[in-house]
């Protein structure tokens, strides 16, 4: 349905743009002037001052695995992050625990884990639908590298990033 | 042959030359970079933020101790953007068409170049004028000239080959010629005041009449000059905003706007071709900055400051060698020029862009009766006072 | 017919057919474990509960009816199981009232008890029929406190099977399977209660060639494929409807792959060909696709070893070799009965181009093992005889052709099989001046072969097969072949132009165009009619069978 939204109605001085213009200029100039004397204060000069310390709790910054309380890698590879993953950045290649680990009874864990850095969105999808608890995204977001084979996180590196984690799954943990 | 040789003046060429060297590489093409640099220091300051403010010049490369970061750093910048440019991939797209694709940037510089040449950027110079080509049709050449750069966009447009970069060119050429009508017709009235057309003349003029815009400059005030300021300031308000339409800034910048047609007609372009065009920009805005000097605000001339073969000016300072007055000339031209491209950078991060129809009724209905209106009424007032 | 309410419908449906059919038959689906219509009933896993009822009778024995004329039903105050009972007259049946959800929730609930909940690990999850009852059917949340029972996992039944005890709902279609249809009776139920679990015969493996159907038919992640496991999970996998090459029958398969690795192939059922199973030796072997040596490009002989180039070099090259002795005796064509009917056609237009008069298959006889895998081991022996690439008897003239190699009155061979294996030995085929072949492996003849033209595995191109009982089935690309290598069909095509010109082919639609404009068989076919379970074109004695399931051919009248 056609609707025609209505325009204001300008006075006379509105209708001449000019004086309109000047108003704008003026204000604009305030801008200019106050911050060239230094009188705006709210800038922060990012590599020197950072924001970590105020950084909320929910922050999401690169996504990383983590291991559980007994060392054990939390990840069996089901590659639901994989699946869920809007900008396809997660590979995984499963892979089966030898039966002479410590861990044997969990079977399966991943053998190549790569997020690519350059695609990730830091959506937390893959930390939400993680059904071990193996992916957080950690309070990291000055990822950098200076090739693209450098912006891919393999296992290693985001073992390194995510560190250990207690948390509620402790579905393969030997019980107390 | 030898006879043809030895009738050349081959003072003026050399001077020329020199001229020419000095006025593209030492000043415009400077000017330019660093009228990027401050847009984007100047928008910044605008907004809050700080702009471009971390380059310095690397000079630990050449075994200094200490890099140096220039006074609120960035300085460097531009530099920096330059080589940037030089060094990315220059990529010519398979879709376009290649002759028109590749002559169009240097289409759009060339023309806001040569314009440059009927400015007198100074009175004089160790005896030496400091304009170029002293033309007897200064405006008209650079109108003329100016112009043809509306070509070197239209053909960006339409070699591109795509849609964006064709609606960009055909907005280009409509607006151009839109505005090319008011813009020389408000400078009509200049001539009929001035009754010549060389812009070093018309310099001239102002330093002895004081300047069109502000007619007190020469100490006195008529009732002539008073009457006849009123028409001035009618084509200096349509003859600026005009020119933000030829130059293709914001408010007018419908040819390049982002939100509708991504880059308009330099979608398609990249690392130096893309610069060619925004060289050609900036270099447009210089142009037409120092015709509005040269022509409303008494060119190269302060007042109480003497020109470059010492003559005017206040007594006393005379006793100060010609040759330092003449540089003295050259830095309040470009001084003049830099607050103007201030004023279009300023502008530009103040308004928002208009609509199409507004501007096409702005140039069609409002400027152009307006300056031909302000034509007669300059015309009347001559008519009251004869010589 | 018989008449039978369902949710309050009557419906018609044939005498015999099962309650759990007609309702699903009715778009009443009802979850089920142990029934698989392939196989008997023992009504086990109790999933299937209805409610049911008969007519009510009067006391003259006639049943009562209902206002809407209909008998009433008396409904039977429990549950029944649906699968194992065939409908009756007037028989009415309840799928989805109170009683049969709960009764749902609880058998759920109870299937749930000793289940490990590790299905982020299991390779069963996204087609496990206990997750999706689960989700339809059962409870949120498990309300089992005590010690879950620990059964064995991770063993290994057979060669290719593995069993995770844990995970058994025990439904018993593995042992089912085994014993009606693999005829090889291994598997069992040991121990009693919450401690049952399957197993195998202590003296035997589960290694029967049929043993991965139980993987299939498996509703859980009890058993899966030692091959498949941990590999790649479901849901990635892309599905694509082909043909198993492997024997003459061409079971019908679905190829799960992802990002142009093949993963699994599964059976596909069709119930004129395979029913729902297939033989391990054939869904298992398609690695050779994925093989490291497979050939990337053309290769042609310079020197004394193959080099790769461009393909226009090797086509021509080939051309030019082949159209040397072109119209004589001395050239000689080994065709394949493995090829598709369309690559067999072009081989069969290039001999005519090239006036070969010395042309055969290479037949592969094995032994019929009584069940899905018969004597003749190529896919398209009846494509081959169709399409006159060979005689009655397949490879008749071989040795024909192998003596006048032996003798040198063959001097160029144009070969689509390894032609060692067709009797002529290497030193043989080293005195040949040219060898045109074609192939996607390395073998003794490429070798030896003067051009080597990369063609396509089955899962990596188009085409129709012809099976023993004279079915025309279709194969799917489910991944696209590796480096340059081409569709067999492009490569022969090429072939014929750089031999004879043009010929109007551009795409394999027009291979199969001109193919049934020539080969009355085919008339009035396309690719995409033969449909997904194929076409019945020939009877058993290789004459055209008559085909209810195709268009038939509209003949072509003047419109003046």
């Amino acid at each position: 349905m056609a609707y025609t939204v209505p325009r204001p109605k300008l006075t006379l001085a509105e209708k001449f743009y000019l004086p309109q213009v000047v108003a704008g200029l003026l204000i604009t100039w305030k801008h200019f002037k106050n911050m060239l004397l230094g009188r705006t204060k709210i800038i922060m000069q990012y590599p020197e001052e950072k924001w970590d310390a105020s950084m909320p709790s929910y922050y999401r910054g690169a996504p990383t695995l983590v291991r559980d309380e007994h060392g054990r890698e939390r990840c069996v590879a089901c590659q639901l992050c994989e699946f869920i993953c809007p900008p396809r950045a997660i590979r995984i290649k499963p892979g089966e625990i030898p039966p002479a680990s410590k861990w044997a009874k969990v079977e399966k864990y991943p053998e190549e884990f790569d997020i690519d850095m350059i695609r990730c969105i830091y959506c937390g999808l893959c930390e939400e639908v993680c059904p071990e608890q193996a992916i957080f995204l950690r309070k990291d977001y000055a990822i950098t590298g200076l090739s693209r084979s450098e912006m891919i996180h393999n296992k290693a590196k985001l073992y390194e990033l995510g560190g250990v984690m207690d948390g509620v799954v402790n579905k393969w943990n030997p019980k107390k | 042959m030898m006879n043809a040789l030895a009738s050349l003046d081959w003072f003026l060429i050399a001077t020329s030359l020199a001229k020419t060297v000095f006025l593209l590489f030492l000043v415009v093409l400077p000017m330019v970079s660093y009228t990027v640099y401050a847009e984007r220091r100047v928008s910044a300051l605008i907004q809050d933020r700080l702009g471009p403010n971390r380059v310095g010049f690397p000079t630990t490369l050449l075994g200094l101790k200490t890099d140096i970061s220039p006074f609120l750093g960035g300085l460097g910048q531009p530099i920096a953007d330059a080589v940037k440019l030089l060094l990315k991939e220059d990529f010519t797209p398979a879709h376009v068409k290649k002759f028109y694709y590749w002559i169009a940037p240097g289409l759009g510089i060339a023309a806001v170049i040569v314009t440059l040449a009927v400015i007198p950027f100074g009175s004089s110079f160790l005896g030496v004028p400091m304009v170029i080509a002293n033309v007897n049709v200064g405006p008209l050449f650079i109108f003329a000239i100016s112009s043809l750069s509306v070509y070197g966009i239209v053909l960006a447009g339409w070699s591109a080959n795509s849609k964006y970069p064709f609606l960009g060119g055909i907005r280009s050429s409509s607006q151009m010629i839109s505005y090319e009508l008011a813009l020389g017709l408000s400078v009509v009235p200049l001539f009929l005041i001035l009754g010549r057309l060389n812009l070093p003349e018309i310099v001239q003029y102002q330093v002895k009449n004081g300047w069109l815009l502000l007619p007190f400059t020469d100490g006195k005030l008529t009732l002539k000059e008073v009457l006849l300021w009123i028409p001035v300031f009618i084509s200096f308000v349509i003859f600026t905003i005009s020119l933000f339409a030829e130059t293709n800034r914001l408010p007018f910048d419908l040819p390049e706007c982002e939100t509708e047609l991504v880059a308009g007609y330099h979608t398609e372009y990249s690392s130096m071709k893309f610069a060619l065009f925004f060289l050609g920009e900036y270099a447009a805005m210089i142009a037409g900055s120092s015709l509005v000097v040269t022509m409303f605000l008494g060119g190269w001339h302060l007042p109480f400051i003497p020109d470059g073969a010492n003559q005017g000016g206040l007594d006393f300072l005379h006793a100060v060698p010609a040759w330092i007055w003449g540089i003295v000339n050259i830095t309040v031209f470009f001084g003049k020029v830099a607050a103007l491209l201030f004023f279009f950078i300023w502008v530009r991060w103040t308004l928002p862009r208009f609509r199409y129809d507004q501007l096409m009724r702005l140039g069609w209905i409002y400027f152009f009766e307006i300056a031909f209106i302000n034509v007669i009424l300059t015309a009347g007032i001559l008519a009251f006072f004869p010589n | 017919m018989v008449n039978v309410q369902i949710d309050g419908v009557w419906m018609q449906f044939p005498k015999g057919t099962r309650m759990i059919e007609a309702c699903t038959q009715a778009g009443k689906f009802i979850p089920r474990y142990c029934y698989h219509p392939k196989l008997s009933s023992p009504g086990n896993c109790r999933m299937c509960l209805i409610e049911m009822g008969m007519p009510k009778m009067g006391p003259d024995r006639k049943p009562v009816l209902g206002a809407d004329g209909k008998p009433e039903i008396a409904w039977i105050p429990r549950p029944q199981i649906s699968c194992a009972q065939d409908i009756a007259e007037g028989m009415g049946i309840r799928t989805s009232s109170p009683m049969v959800e709960d009764c749902r929730k609880g058998v759920m609930e109870f299937l749930l008890i000793n289940h490990p909940l590790d299905c982020p690990i299991c390779d069963q999850a996204g087609e496990c029929r206990l997750q999706e009852f689960s989700v339809e059917y059962g409870n949120a949340q498990s309300r089992f406190l005590d010690q879950k029972v620990k059964k064995p996992k991770n063993v290994e039944l057979g060669p290719r099977v593995t069993l995770d005890a844990e995970r058994c709902v025990l439904c018993s279609r593995c042992i089912r399977f085994m014993k009606e249809v693999a005829n090889d009776d291994v598997l069992g139920f040991v121990d009693r209660g919450s401690f049952s679990t399957i197993a195998c015969h202590p003296d035997r493996q589960l290694d029967s060639n049929y043993s991965l159907n139980t993987v299939d038919i498996c509703p859980v992640g009890a058993l899966t494929s030692s091959d498949f496991r941990f590999k790649m999970r479901v849901w990635f996998l892309k599905e694509t409807k082909s043909i198993d090459v492997n024997d003459g029958l061409g079971c019908n398969i679905t190829i799960g792959s992802r990002e142009n690795i093949i993963y699994r192939i599964t059976p596909r059922e069709n119930n004129d060909v395979n029913s729902c199973w297939m033989p391990d030796s054939h869904r298992l072997n398609f690695k050779y696709l994925h093989n490291e040596r497979r050939f990337l490009g053309p290769q042609i002989k310079t020197g004394s070893s193959l080099a790769p180039v461009e393909w226009p070099v090797a086509i021509n090259r080939a051309a030019e070799q082949l159209k040397k002795y072109a119209l004589t005796s001395s050239l000689a064509m080994i065709a394949s009965a493995r090829m598709t009917n369309e690559e067999l056609f072009l081989v069969g237009r290039l001999a005519k181009a090239l006036g070969i008069q010395k042309f055969d298959v290479l037949p592969r006889v094995g032994e019929a093992d009584g069940i899905l895998i018969p004597a003749d081991r190529n896919s398209n022996t009846s494509g081959a005889k169709l399409l006159g690439l060979t005689g009655e008897r397949p490879g008749a003239r071989l040795p024909e052709i192998a003596e006048g190699v032996r003798t040198g009155a063959i001097k160029a061979l144009l070969c689509f099989e390894d032609a060692t294996r067709c009797g002529i030995s290497e030193t043989d085929l080293a005195k040949l001046e040219s060898i045109v072949t074609m192939d996607i492996l390395p073998n003794k003849t490429t070798a030896l072969a003067s051009v080597v033209l990369a063609s396509s595995g089955f899962a990596e191109k188009r085409g129709s097969l012809i099976n023993i009982n004279g079915r025309l089935q279709r194969l799917n690309r489910a991944i696209s072949a590796p480096g340059e290598a081409r569709d067999d069909w492009e490569i022969l095509r090429d072939l014929i132009q750089a031999v004879s010109g043009s010929n109007g082919i551009y795409m394999i639609e027009d291979v199969f165009k001109q193919m049934a404009e020539e080969v009355s068989a085919f008339a009035g076919l396309s690719l995409s009619k033969i449909g997904d379970l194929g076409v019945q074109l020939l009877s058993g004695d290789g004459k055209a069978a008559e085909r209810l399931d195709a268009d038939q051919p509209v003949a072509k009248t003047p419109t003046a």
